[in-house]
Parts: structure tokens; C-alpha cells; sequence
């Protein structure tokens, strides 16, 4: 699903050349649950941000569900978000003035279904989230945890192949998490691949494989037993 | 196509800063107000201006008897002279430039206070020698019966038309005048037309009595003489020519040296009322730019407001783009708005200056002296001034759209 191959990525501020990625080679398959873990600044957000196309790297390259992504156009990123990507960000970026269906439903706007369809395929997702009830709510009405399955809700409309979650937990109580990531584990076990940035260690250990960036580099790669109860540590071979 | 959900996005996203957006309304609501208003006031001027010249032939001239300067063919300097018919006949065959000529001789209204009466009515008016040419150069509307004719003239019949001021006094309300009788300086005068000055400044005035100039010259003792004549131009030529040849005719049929310029005196009226048409052409153009001055600081707020609107919103802006909105829809989505602001804005602009125009002409109407006339909205202007605003709303929401995708959806989403 995912390929990377000695990916680089700086960024330039002012005179400052900040090399952030430092040759990043990784598979994931489709269908996995993976966790990316590192301390602060090592480059986790900027990996996922290049993997979701939201960003470009500088080098290297990136085979995207059988597709090398280089030097895309804006459209055809957006597209590629659209049909293939979910997003669920640690501030949830829901749009403020619209209510909790219509944020479900915006990225079926963009493929253009009709208004009434799109409605009513987001309140489906409400309701697997439990929100039916809060589906006219607006944002600011919501609890963090509840923001959050809408923001999940928004991101599996689209029946995504992959979803990606920075730090999706970092807002929430220790509670709170376990049912978000309850919920990512569900779809998870769908077949949607899901990729999680976070920094609790709890968090990682629910998922498959957890990565450990650091100062831009895959320190180490921890395969989790599916049902948790053993794990093997795997360091990278040169 | 009507799209609920494009028309939802733009004005879910205008209501959010109601007042921002309010305020940037009004500016180029006002802006559209100010160039309606102005240009139909300037209508308004023009029509006043060209009322008051009531529809005067404008390529004319006009020709008057003066005393010679130069002695000529044994004849002594300041000698006095007079038009004749004849002179108006030998014109007409040799200028082939010339339109129409007609002489303009006035009745002399006696030393007594009234010179008109009808039974127990009696009143003082202007009485005017006129001819079927005169009406085509200097026109009246007639309102009942008939002009004078070629055959009153040529058999100097005693008939006239008259203005709606001897109406008024000579007859009583129910009564028709056609048909009827005048005394005026002791002679009885038929009435075959009531007519009605299309201006009062042009010599023509509500209270004239008009009858063939040639009756007007027998009644006069006149004999075929008069001292001053009115003649127009054909279309596309020039009047200073048709002065001139005028001019030479008039010199040789009166033994007056030709290069005696001052003997007969002249004057292009012409030159005059296109003096007066430049300058409210000029008056007009700059009404045009004030108000499209206004216009655009107008629109220069809603680019304004634009900029700050997308700057504000980059991080929503950010979220869509994450969630599957191409450049595209981001731009269409500003732009959108910026149109639907500038349009809806001026729309009512538009209105309220019609409105205010209507109302000034309403205001003005009754008024015996109005300086404005009649002032309308064209309504080409109106289109023009809505397409103008369209266009200026695409620009307006094009340059910060630009910016909103120029930078990558990464920074748009991490921007506070
Ligand atoms: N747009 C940017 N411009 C300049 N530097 C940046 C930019 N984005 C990130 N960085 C820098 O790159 C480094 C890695 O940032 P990144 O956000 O990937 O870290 P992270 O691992 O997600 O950290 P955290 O756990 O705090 O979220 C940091 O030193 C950060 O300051
Ligand atoms: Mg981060």
C-alpha cells in the first residue's frame, strides 16, 4: 500500500537549512495497523503530512497504492486525498460554522454527491460513531471526545484505503483515547489501513507494529503480537 | 444551474462576519448609487438644455440688415437697405446647400396696452410673421387644426395660429378658437390652428399670434420687405459655406462691395449650440468618471475584504483542501463569493439610484424652471454598470484566491 524509499525532507527558514527526515525507508501493507512514535522534533507529523500529500518531499521515493507520487499536481493530490485518504488531526479541524452532519458529509461534496445522499450516508456514520443524536450540532457544542468520532466519522465517509491520525488521542482523556482508538481498531479491521502518529506509549502498543523515529531516522520497528501478548523487536537492517 | 450547495457555501460563509461583510456591501452599493445618480442627472441636465432650444434647427444661421461701411458702384458708405421676397426666391435657386429660409418679421403690437379683441376679451400679444419654413426651422407643436400653409402665404390670407396663452384669454374654457375670429390692430384675423412653443427662449412664447408673413407685411405696409431671416443648412453641410454664398447673393442683389462684410450681418448658430453640446458632453464624461471612481474604491474594498476574508479563513480553507477540495473549488468558492458580494451589493445600488433618480425628476417636474429634466437611468448604463461589477467581483476574489492555493495545504492546516 504505502512504500517509502530513502526519503528526505528539510525546510528552509530564513537562512536555516532544518534537515528533518534523513532517509526513510518503510512498507506497509495494506490492511495494517501501525503506530509512528518519537520524541518531540523528530519528525513524525512531517512523515505523515508527506504521506498523506498534504506536503512534498525533497528526495526519494513514494509509491503510493501502486502509484510514485513525484511532483503531483494540486488537483490531482486533492483527488487522491478525496478518493483514498482520511484524516483525523490531534484539534479535530472540524469547520467551525457547519454542524456535525454537514462536516461528515463535506468530503462527499467534493465528489460531487447529490446533497440528500450525502446527508443521510453521514448520519449512517454518526450513528456508528453514536453521535446520531448530536448530528446538528455545531462544533463548539461538542465534547473533545466527541469531536473526535466526528472527525473519524468525516474521515471514513469516503470509504478510504488508508487513514491517517496525527497525535489523535493528544487532546483526550486517557478514557476518551481508549474509545477512539476502539473505534480506529474497528476499522481497522475492515481492511482500511490506518496509520497512527502518537507519543503514548499505551496508544502504540494497541497497534501492530509500532515505528520509532529518531532525529529523522527509523530508529527501530516493534511488531506487535496481534492480540498483544508478545513482541519482537526488529532493528532495521543497512 | 441553480446550486443550493454553491449558493449554502457562499452565504453561510458571508453571514459569518455579518457586519465586515455589511459594510463591504454598502461600499460598492453606494459606489454604483453615486454613478446612477450622477448619470442620470446628468441626463437630466442635457434634456433641460436641449428642451430649452426646442428642438431649433441647430445647423443655422441667421441674417440681419446693417448700414454699409464701403461705398460701392456710386452708392455712398452708411447706407440703409431691406430684404425683399425676392431675395428669398433668388437664394433658394442658386445655394444648392441651403435647407430652408425664412424670414422673421414681427407685428407691431401699436402704442396701446392691447392690440387683440374678441367681444368683451381683449389682450396684448406677440405677433409673429411666419411660413411653413419657419416651422421647420424654429417648430411649434400644433395641438388643433392647422399651420399656415404655402397658400396663405401666396395668397396673403388673413388667418393665424395661435399659442395656448391667447387660448386662455380670448376664449372661455368650453369654447373652440378654430374657426373663430381675432381683432388684432383693427383687423379680423381667422384661427386655423392652436399651437403650443416647444420652448419659451427661442422666440416662440405662449402668448404669439402667428399669421403668413406676407399678410403680416400687407398689414404693416411692408410692402416685400423685412430685415431679417433665419436659414438651415442641409445635412452634412457646412453652414459657414451656406453663409457665405448667402453672403455673395445678398452683396450683388443690394449693390454692397463684397468684401463689406459688416453691411449684412450674420451669425452661426451652430458654432453656438455645439459649444453648448461639448460642454455637456464634457459634463457628462466627467459625471461617468467621478462615478466610476466611486465605483471602484468600492470594489478595491471588497478585494480588500476579500484578501483578509481568505487570510482569516486559510486554516478552514486548509481542512477542505485536506478532505478532497481541489484548487479549483477553492478559487471558484472565493470567487463566488466576491461576485455574489459585489453583485448583490450593487444590484441594490442600482435600484436606490433609479429610485433617487425618479425621485428628482418627480421633484422637478411641476417646477416652471427646472434645471433638471426628465433624468433617466438609461438602461444600457444599468448593464453596463452590473457587468462592469461582475467583472470587478472575479477580480476582486481572484487575487486572494491565488494566494489561498499558492501555499500547500500542510501550512494552510498548521496556520492559527
Ligand atoms: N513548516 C515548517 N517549517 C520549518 N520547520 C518545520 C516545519 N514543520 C516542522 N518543522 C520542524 O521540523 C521538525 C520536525 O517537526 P514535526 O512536526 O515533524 O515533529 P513531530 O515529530 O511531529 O513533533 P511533535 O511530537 O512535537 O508533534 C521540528 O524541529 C519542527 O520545528
Ligand atoms: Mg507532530
Amino acid at each position: 500500500m504505502i512504500r517509502l524509499q530513502n526519503i528526505h525532507k528539510s525546510y528552509i527558514t530564513g537562512t536555516n537549512k532544518l534537515h528533518v527526515l534523513k532517509g526513510i525507508d518503510l512498507h506497509i501493507k495494506e490492511g495494517e495497523l501501525v503506530s509512528i512514535m518519537g520524541s518531540s522534533g523528530s519528525g513524525k507529523s512531517t512523515l505523515l503530512n508527506i504521506l498523506g500529500l498534504l506536503d512534498n518531499h525533497d528526495e526519494g521515493v513514494y509509491i503510493l497504492n501502486n502509484q510514485e507520487i513525484k511532483s503531483m499536481s494540486e488537483t490531482k493530490a486533492a483527488k487522491l486525498r478525496n478518493n483514498l485518504l482520511g484524516f483525523v488531526f490531534q484539534s479535530f479541524n472540524l469547520i467551525s460554522f457547519k454542524n456535525a452532519m454537514e462536516n461528515v458529509a463535506l468530503p462527499l461534496y467534493y465528489q460531487k454527491v447529490a446533497r440528500k445522499k450525502r446527508n443521510k450516508m453521514a448520519l449512517d456514520y454518526l450513528d456508528k460513531m453514536g453521535l446520531k443524536d448530536w448530528a446538528e450540532h455545531m462544533p463548539n457544542e461538542l465534547s473533545g471526545g466527541q469531536k473526535q468520532r466526528v472527525a473519524i466519522a468525516r474521515s471514513m465517509i469516503t470509504q478510504p484505503k488508508i487513514i491517517l491520525a496525527d497525535e489523535p488521542t493528544g487532546a483526550l482523556d486517557s478514557k476518551t483515547s481508549i474509545e477512539v482508538m476502539d473505534l480506529l481498531k474497528e476499522i481497522n479491521q475492515s481492511g482500511i489501513t490506518v496509520i497512527i502518529v502518537t507519543h503514548e506509549n499505551d496508544i502504540a502498543h494497541m497497534t501492530d507494529r509500532i515505528i520509532n523515529l529518531k532525529d529523522g531516522r527509523i530508529e527501530s520497528i516493534i511488531e506487535n503480537n496481534k492480540i498483544n501478548s508478545k513482541e519482537t523487536i526488529r532493528v532495521p537492517q543497512e | 444551474m441553480f446550486d443550493l450547495d454553491k449558493w449554502q457555501e457562499i452565504t453561510t460563509a458571508l453571514k459569518k462576519n455579518k457586519l465586515r461583510t455589511i459594510l463591504t456591501g454598502l461600499g460598492v452599493m453606494f459606489g454604483i448609487l453615486i454613478l446612477v445618480t450622477l448619470l442620470g442627472i446628468g441626463r437630466g441636465f442635457q434634456n433641460n438644455i436641449q428642451s430649452s432650444l426646442g428642438n431649433f434647427a441647430t445647423n443655422s444661421t441667421v441674417f440681419w440688415v446693417e448700414r454699409t461701411t464701403k461705398p460701392y458702384k456710386g452708392l455712398p458708405r452708411n447706407r440703409f437697405y431691406q430684404f425683399t421676397n425676392e431675395d428669398l426666391v433668388a437664394i433658394k435657386q442658386s445655394v444648392p446647400e441651403l435647407k430652408n429660409i425664412a424670414p422673421e418679421i414681427n407685428g407691431w403690437s401699436g402704442n396701446a396696452t392691447n392690440n387683440t379683441f374678441r367681444k368683451d376679451k381683449k389682450g396684448n400679444f406677440r405677433i409673429k410673421g411666419t411660413s411653413p419654413e419657419m416651422n421647420m426651422v424654429n417648430p411649434v407643436d400644433i395641438t388643433a387644426g392647422r399651420f399656415i400653409n404655402e397658400n396663405d402665404l401666396r395668397e396673403n390670407r388673413k388667418v393665424i395660429t395661435i399659442g395656448p396663452r391667447v387660448k386662455e384669454l380670448m376664449f372661455d374654457k368650453d369654447e373652440d378658437p378654430i374657426g373663430q375670429y381675432l381683432k388684432v390692430n383693427g383687423i379680423y384675423l381667422k384661427i386655423v390652428g392652436t399651437i403650443k412653443p416647444l420652448s419659451q427662449n427661442m422666440g416662440n412664447r405662449d402668448d404669439i399670434i402667428q399669421l403668413p408673413y406676407t399678410t403680416l407685411q400687407r398689414m404693416y405696409n411692408r410692402g416685400d420687405k423685412f430685415y431679417s431671416f433665419l436659414a438651415t443648412a442641409k445635412v452634412g453641410e457646412s453652414v459657414e459655406e451656406l453663409q457665405n454664398s448667402i453672403f455673395d447673393i445678398l452683396a450683388r442683389r443690394h449693390s454692397i462691395h463684397p468684401d463689406d462684410k459688416q453691411a449684412i450681418g450674420n451669425f452661426n448658430i451652430a458654432k453656438l449650440f455645439n459649444k453648448i453640446f461639448g460642454l455637456f458632453n464634457s459634463i457628462g464624461f466627467l459625471f461617468w468618471v467621478i462615478g466610476f471612481g466611486v465605483l471602484l474604491t468600492g470594489i478595491i474594498g471588497v478585494s480588500n475584504i476579500m484578501h483578509v476574508v481568505v487570510k482569516e479563513r486559510t486554516k478552514e480553507l486548509g481542512i477542505k483542501r485536506a478532505i478532497g477540495a481541489s484548487p479549483r473549488e477553492v478559487v471558484g468558492q472565493i470567487i463566488n463569493e466576491s461576485v455574489f458580494l459585489t453583485t448583490f451589493a450593487g444590484f441594490w445600488g442600482l435600484v436606490l439610484g433609479v429610485l433617487i433618480v425618479e425621485g428628482i425628476g418627480k421633484m422637478t417636474e411641476g417646477s416652471p424652471n427646472p434645471q433638471i429634466l426628465n433624468p433617466y437611468v438609461d438602461i444600457n448604463v444599468a448593464f453596463i454598470a452590473l457587468g462592469v461589477l461582475v467583472f470587478f467581483g472575479v477580480l476582486a476574489g481572484l487575487l486572494p484566491a491565488q494566494r489561498a492555493i499558492r501555499i500547500k495545504p500542510v501550512d494552510a492546516l498548521r496556520y492559527e
